[in-house]
């Protein structure tokens, strides 16, 4: 205490490399501890998000029993578990033998605060949107949030033609296979909602063959020794 | 002799935090968090908690390396400290709790520019020995934790009629979902002070009368 009472009393200021290297030691100290704890949380974290999209698969196609990870790679889709950066990827769905029933498609948008990503299952053989799961969204709580919070909606998406394209009508004037009850209060989350789909559909629909082309759940390892 | 004296002055600063200094309702800090994660209790409890450890953990480290901090450069290295530790908390929340963190979203990262983690460092920790100021960073951590968790509890019971998730009134009920958008934190937060000062009004009236009527009856 005295040291630094006569340092005051001098007017003395501590060399300019002394406050340098007590900032850079501390920088130096907290980069290390953040890596670390980066690095001792980060499989979990991975884990935990791989585990809700996998669910969210389930959630979409309900009938299946299986999924793949479907790559759109030089204009065909390719069985790859391992992710990229900047690839675009589709899941599919398959039945007990293998067979394709749908594709678990993700497509993001803007929403009313915030980007909204979800996942919607669809069954090519029917043109159908047959569920809708939202991975991430910001939205109003207590109304935007009803996109997912309310049943009503979401039950929507379970059984929806998407010919020619999906409309969002105002709630309970659902007269069509192809439209959705929009939530009252939550009017751009709603069509937000249904925008995202459409444009899913627009970017993959002319991508995904048809049951019989698409790639069966079994030929992954075929196919990578081909390539080989 | 400085245990015996040291006891009393120890729960003093526990206590100042937790209710006579009260960060949010006396001294109107980190109204930011306050105000933006109260929707609920739950996302109350676990703003609390993570700002909890937080402060906690930064003024230990900043009051045992106070002499090794020039001055000049100590804001810095206080905002390093407490930087870090958010980091920290952040990621474990992710790996932890991740449906809570997915709530909470950027106001994790914000508790860095909580001021009353910052003021709590340059005014007390920097000044004080280890055990007062962790003892002083528990006492307000846990005012600020109580206070949130009443902000959350009020909204989420009016806003969303239940409780920890759970459905308090049945179906008759209709929420009031105003209380759980930004305005109903403004509201009960209005209404909370308001409350609180009330008491401390109050408390002071009856103390003040009861030394009159003692003179009195000298």
């Amino acid at each position: 205490m005295s040291e630094e009472h006569e340092t005051a009393l001098r007017g003395n200021e501590p060399s300019s490399t002394r406050l340098v290297a007590t900032l850079g030691l501390a920088g130096l100290l907290s980069g290390l501890i953040i890596v670390s704890v980066f690095e001792a949380t980060l499989p979990t974290i991975t884990a935990y998000k791989a585990k809700v999209l996998r669910e969210a698969v389930f959630e979409v196609l309900p009938d299946i029993s299986r999924m793949r990870r479907l790559a759109y790679l030089d204009g065909r889709l390719t069985a790859k578990e391992q992710e990229e950066k900047d690839e675009q990827a589709v899941f599919g769905g398959y039945d007990a033998d293998g067979r394709l029933m749908g594709y678990a498609i993700p497509s993001a948008g803007p929403g009313f605060q915030d980007t909204i990503r979800l996942l919607y299952g669809y069954l090519p053989a029917e043109r159908k949107v047959v569920g809708m799961e939202i991975l991430e969204s910001r939205e109003t709580p207590g109304l935007g949030d009803k996109i997912y919070k309310d049943a009503a909606f979401v039950a929507n998406f379970g059984d929806l033609s998407i010919d020619p394209e999906i409309v969002s009508v105002k709630k309970g004037t659902k007269t069509a296979p192809n439209q959705v009850d929009a939530i009252t209060g939550a009017t751009i989350s709603s069509k937000a909602v249904v925008r995202i789909i459409n444009e899913g559909n627009r970017r993959w629909l002319e991508r995904l063959p048809g049951p019989n082309e698409a790639p069966a759940f079994e030929v992954q390892k075929e196919q990578k020794g081909r390539k080989r | 002799m400085s245990s015996t004296r040291a006891q009393p002055d120890a729960y003093q600063e526990f206590i100042k935090g937790l209710w006579r200094d009260n960060p949010v309702f006396v001294q109107v800090l980190g109204m930011c968090p306050m105000l933006a994660v109260t929707n609920s209790a739950t996302n109350a409890l676990a703003m609390g908690g993570a700002t909890f450890f937080v402060l906690v953990a930064s003024s230990f480290l900043v009051s045992s390396l106070k002499q090794w901090i020039p001055k000049q450069v100590r804001i810095s290295t206080y905002i390093i400290i407490i930087a870090t530790f958010v980091t920290v908390t952040d990621f474990t929340l992710a790996a932890l709790v991740p449906e809570i963190h997915k709530e909470l979203g950027a106001f994790i990262p914000l508790i860095v520019a909580n001021c009353m983690i910052l003021g709590r460092q340059e005014a007390f920790a920097s000044r004080n020995s280890v055990r007062l100021a962790v003892v002083d960073a528990l006492g307000m951590a846990s005012g600020f934790l109580f206070a949130l968790f009443a902000l959350g509890s009020v909204r989420e019971i009016l806003g969303e009629g239940a409780f920890f998730g759970l459905d308090l009134f049945g179906s008759d009920f209709e929420p009031w979902v105003i209380m759980i958008l930004p305005p109903g934190g403004f509201l009960t937060l209005g209404l909370l002070l308001l409350f609180f000062s009330w008491i401390r009004e109050r408390k002071e009236k009856l103390a003040q009368q009861l030394a009159e009527t003692e003179a009195e009856l000298r």
